[in-house]
Parts: C-alpha cells; sequence; structure tokens
C-alpha cells in the first residue's frame, strides 16, 4: 500500500502541475505558476485563480472521490462491477441538480445544488442496495443498476425539455457526460465539504468491509455492526458521488477502472483499495481532464467521454471474466 | 376532416396536391421560421400571409411580437401547416428540414432562406422575400430605407474602434464572418473573436475572454427557468470584466435575424461607443 502512495501522490503531484500549466490561452508555465502564487496586474492572475486553479482542484476533488466511492461499493457488494456512475448513482445524483437549477431553487440558496444532487444520490444507493444488497448477484446489481440509470437519464431529459430555457434540453450533454470546463472557485466550496463529510464517513468503513470479506456471519462475529456499515457506506456514496455531480455532471466508469487497476498492487484487502484507489481517481480524471484539453482544445470534449472510452472496454473485459468464472 | 383525409391520401400515394402556378401572387403564405416570419410580416400584403411560427411571438427571439398577434400561430409541423393549405410556405434553410421534405413531397410550394450572414444579406433577403410574395416594390421601398438608416449609423471610418466581445451562453462567441459580427463591425467595434481564431464563432474558453481584456463585454440576455449554460455569464472573471468594461445587456430579438431590425442593435452599439469616447 506504501508503495502504490509512493508513486501515486507524486504522480498526482505531476498531473496537477501539468494541469495548471495547459490550457487553450498561450501563457508560458513559469509565467503561470508565478500568477497563480503571487498575483499581479493583468489577467494572467485571475486566469490562473479563478479559472485553471479550480479546474485542477474539482478534477482532483471529484476523481478521488469517485475512485473512492467505486472502492467503498465494490468491498460493499463484492462486486468489481459496482461503480457509482455505471449503476446510476451519478446519474439520479444529476437528476437533483438538475432539479434544483430548473426549479430556480439553486438560485435562490446555493447549497441547494448539492443538497438536492445528495438526495438523488441517496435515493439511488438506497434502491440499489436494498434491490441487490449484500446477498444478491452481479446480475441482479447490474440490472437494478440499468433501470435506476435509465430511469434517472429520462427524468432529467424530460425535465430539461419541459423548461421554458432554450439552452437546457442541449444541457442533457453536460449531465450525462460530465465537463470540468469554466468552473469556479464558487463550485469548489460548494462541493469540497460535501466531499470530505462523505470521504470521513466512507474512510470508517474499511476495517468492516474487511470483515465483510469473509462473509456476513463472520464479520458480525468479529463485532461489526453491519447496519451502521451499510448506512456510512450508503451516506457517505451519496455525498461524494452527489457533490462531484452537482459540478461537474454525471463522469462515469472512474470508480471502476481505478479500483481494478490498483488491486492486484495493493492486495485483495479493501481498506487499503480505500484510500490508494481515491489518489488513483484523481490521477485518472487529472489525466483526462488534461487529454480533453491537449486532444481537441477548441471543441469542448465532454469528460465522460475520455472516461467512458478508456473505462467501458475494460468493462467488457470484467463481464467477459465474470462469465468465465461462472462457467 | 377531408383535408386530413386528403393529407393521409397524399402523403400514402405521393400524390402531389394540386401546386399553384408559380407566376401568380401566393394568397395565403405560411411561415415557419423566425427570420422568415418577419421578413414576410414586413413585405406581405394585407391577407397574403397567414400563419406565422409561434417563435415570432416570443419577445425573447422575436423582434415583431406585437404584429405577430395579427396571425395564425404555426408550430413548424408538416401536418399542421398542411391543414393550413397555404400556397407557400417560407422556411429557414437548416430549420424543419422534415417537415419541409414532407411538405415538398405533399406538393406544397416551399421557399428556403438561408441565415443571413452579413448586412448585405440582409438586403437580398428582402429582395428574395419580396419576390416570392410579388411584392417588389414594397422589397426596393425597405432596402432603401434600409440603406439609409444604416449609413446614419455607421462608424466613420477614421474613429477608434474599441475592441468588444460578444459572449453567450456556454461561453458561445460569435466572430466576424457572422450577422452579429458585422452589426458589432459597422458600429464601429473590433471583435476579440476574430483576433483569438473564431472568424465564425463558436465556444470560445473563458480565459481566451480574459486574456484579450476586451473593451467592451456585449452578453446576452439572461432565459427565465435557470440554466447551466447561462452560469457562465455569472462566473467571476466574466463578473470582474464586465464590472471593469462599459458592458450591454442585448435584447436578443434584435441580433437573430437578418432583418431591418438589426439596425435597432446597431443603434445602441453605437450609443455605447459614443458613451465610451470621452475615456479613450
Amino acid at each position: 500500500m506504501k508503495k502504490a502512495f509512493a508513486v501515486l501522490l507524486p504522480l498526482v503531484a505531476l498531473l496537477a502541475l501539468a494541469s495548471l500549466v495547459i490550457g487553450p490561452a498561450d501563457i508560458g508555465p513559469i509565467a503561470a505558476l508565478k500568477a497563480l502564487v503571487a498575483g499581479g496586474d493583468g489577467p494572467l492572475p485571475l486566469v490562473m485563480r479563478e479559472i485553471r486553479l479550480p479546474r485542477m482542484l474539482l478534477a482532483i476533488l471529484i476523481g478521488g472521490s469517485l475512485g473512492l466511492a467505486g472502492a467503498a461499493m465494490q468491498g460493499y457488494l463484492r462486486n468489481p462491477l459496482a461503480e457509482p456512475g455505471l449503476i446510476g448513482i451519478s446519474g439520479s445524483a444529476a437528476l437533483g441538480a438538475v432539479i434544483s437549477i430548473q426549479t430556480g431553487l439553486s438560485a435562490a440558496f446555493a447549497l441547494a445544488l448539492p443538497l438536492m444532487a445528495l438526495a438523488g444520490a441517496v435515493g439511488a444507493v438506497l434502491l440499489l442496495v436494498l434491490l441487490a444488497g449484500p446477498r444478491g448477484g452481479s446480475l441482479t446489481l447490474i440490472l437494478a443498476g440499468i433501470a435506476v440509470s435509465a430511469m434517472a437519464s429520462a427524468l432529467t431529459s424530460l425535465v430539461l425539455n419541459l423548461s421554458p430555457s432554450p439552452y437546457a434540453a442541449g444541457e442533457i450533454v453536460f449531465w450525462m457526460m460530465g465537463s470540468l470546463a469554466d468552473r469556479s472557485m464558487v463550485h469548489v466550496w460548494l462541493a469540497a465539504p460535501f466531499m470530505a463529510a462523505g470521504a470521513l464517513l466512507l474512510a470508517r468503513t474499511g476495517r468492516g468491509l474487511d470483515a465483510l470479506t469473509l462473509g456476513e456471519d463472520a464479520a458480525g462475529a468479529m463485532g461489526v455492526h453491519l447496519t451502521r456499515l451499510r448506512l456510512a457506506l450508503v451516506l457517505g456514496t451519496a455525498c461524494v458521488v452527489g457533490a462531484g455531480t452537482a459540478v461537474a455532471g454525471a463522469i462515469g466508469f472512474v470508480g471502476l477502472v481505478v479500483p481494478h487497476l490498483l488491486r492486484p498492487v495493493v492486495g485483495a484487502r479493501p481498506s487499503a483499495l480505500l484510500w490508494t484507489s481515491a489518489a488513483g481517481g484523481a490521477a485518472l480524471l487529472l489525466a483526462a481532464d488534461i487529454a480533453v484539453r491537449v486532444v481537441m482544445p477548441d471543441r469542448d470534449l465532454k469528460l465522460g467521454v475520455v472516461t467512458a472510452l478508456v473505462g467501458a472496454p475494460l468493462f467488457l473485459h470484467l463481464i467477459w471474466k465474470t462469465k468465465g468464472e461462472q462457467a | 376532416m377531408r383535408s386530413a383525409r386528403a393529407f393521409l391520401a397524399a402523403l400514402c400515394l405521393g400524390v402531389p396536391a394540386a401546386a399553384q402556378a408559380q407566376d401568380a401572387a401566393p394568397r395565403r403564405v405560411v411561415s415557419i421560421n423566425l427570420c422568415t416570419d418577419q421578413l414576410a410580416m414586413m413585405l406581405a400584403a394585407p391577407g397574403q400571409l397567414h400563419s406565422v411560427s409561434m417563435l415570432a411571438t416570443d419577445p425573447r427571439s422575436s423582434a415583431m411580437v406585437e404584429e405577430a398577434q395579427a396571425y395564425d400561430i404555426n408550430h413548424a409541423l408538416a401536418e399542421e401547416v398542411w391543414l393550413m393549405q397555404p400556397d407557400l410556405v417560407l422556411a429557414g434553410q437548416y430549420s424543419s428540414l422534415a417537415a419541409v421534405a414532407m411538405l415538398r413531397r405533399l406538393g406544397v410550394r416551399v421557399a428556403q432562406i438561408a441565415p443571413a450572414n452579413s448586412l448585405e444579406e440582409v438586403r437580398d433577403h428582402i429582395a428574395e422575400v419580396g419576390t416570392l410574395l410579388h411584392r417588389e416594390a414594397k422589397a426596393e421601398a425597405l432596402t432603401a430605407q434600409f440603406d439609409a438608416d444604416l449609413a446614419a449609423l455607421r462608424a466613420p471610418a477614421g474613429d477608434a474602434r474599441p475592441r468588444a466581445a460578444l459572449y453567450y451562453a456556454n461561453g458561445y462567441t460569435t466572430g466576424d464572418q457572422t450577422l452579429a459580427g458585422q452589426i458589432l463591425a459597422a458600429a464601429g467595434f473590433a471583435n476579440v473573436a476574430a483576433e483569438a481564431g473564431f472568424p465564425y464563432g463558436g465556444p470560445m474558453p473563458l480565459e481566451l475572454l480574459a486574456m484579450a481584456e476586451p473593451d467592451a463585454l456585449i452578453t446576452s440576455r439572461a432565459y427565465p427557468g435557470g440554466s447551466r449554460s447561462e452560469e457562465i455569464l455569472e462566473h467571476p472573471v466574466v463578473e470582474r470584466l464586465r464590472d471593469a468594461v462599459p458592458g450591454a445587456i442585448m435584447s436578443d430579438a434584435d441580433w437573430i435575424c437578418g432583418t431591418p431590425k438589426v439596425l435597432g442593435a446597431m443603434k445602441k452599439l453605437t450609443d455605447m461607443r459614443e458613451r465610451m469616447r470621452p475615456a479613450q
């Protein structure tokens, strides 16, 4: 686990630095970093502090959240296919966020945006845990996830299509694919407290998740309070995923890819996987966000497109493997 | 009922309905595009125009809301337009393509008008719609008035040209090769989008806008109903820019269509440039 961190943390730092110096405006890296730290006249400090810094911070926070939530859900459901985006949690959070924007709630009360996204996410996680709880198989989980996902995206589209704003329908893409373009520090402050609370909740599930690998009865015998574990997981996941989705849309596959890649490195202990996955998620999302800026700088490519291009083949591979095991 | 049956029959059999002879003036015109709506309302003879599209009655997009009240409203759907039994349908080049294709298949005469990308094309389109409606004299009078008003508003060539940015929802900007860009240029502004490499416009990253440091900022008016797309206009960078430079929130209606109404937009810009003069 220490070895994984020794690689991941410098990687995150390096990518964060790259994220700060890469952008559509042609600014030298030294000048950019100097303006970020020291300020100065002209538009440069503004660009660095109000556009690039929040973008970098959100990539770390959201990537970390998704990695963490993915690892926790996979540990709890003992299923490598559990992922917040794939099973409809992000989509439901997006629905909550869209409702808060379209009803004007978020304009009247800024916290309504993350709170409504949180509510959407809680609803989805509860539904999934009820439908496919610890005893349910992969198939039940994926089917329940597909149903929740489809419902959430249909309702999101419905709300946006009913909106009087002519831009609303075009926003469907943002909510389904996610983007970090042109976010501000306001969004960071809006999301960060919820993510911190959720991360704390999820961090405390580590021991319980480890015990759960031995089965529920064994975990119970070891003194793990299963109801409390479930509650922490539901609320924690909803907090981190809801807050991230509220400000950047639904970004899929991060929580699937990262734990999968890191599991061989840290071993099968869920508690060890939690924080390494958070670091890995941050690295992956930073890299994806750099990619959308480098590959198509003038197209506003959505972040979820990149993560899906990386994640979907892996998902297929996982299904293939699961099929092999069952046969 | 009978016309509905005829609609079905024509649809199934592909039999063209009796097409009006093209050399007679159309007597029942239906327009299904916001811009042709407005040109038709300006040019048509009394009773000649039967229906305009719903957008023509929306004050956020239409500069002729009151005039539009006098007409039936359509939603640019083939079925309702067919049932109105028009002898000429005016449509946009790129909108409601399925409806246009179906109406043509049913034998209705449909004229498609391209969106105007310059003030010169505004004149062309007035003439084009005038010819279609057999109202050439009216079109010529309108063009003459447009030319005279434009000449009076156009900025003198020697004046300083402040650099302005057009910035809309989703960070969209419009460049020199668009109607909005041409209005801006004729009013005596240089367009920041062209400098930044967007001759036709497109989504301009916020940091390019900030780095360009425009002298004036022109943003669109917010629509009702919250939207994430318009949130960018409240980004701290845009707000700071708006505080620092004379910004003008412009109603979109005058800017959207290539009609003489664009002079209203130009007038506001010219006034803004006049106000900026002492500061220079």
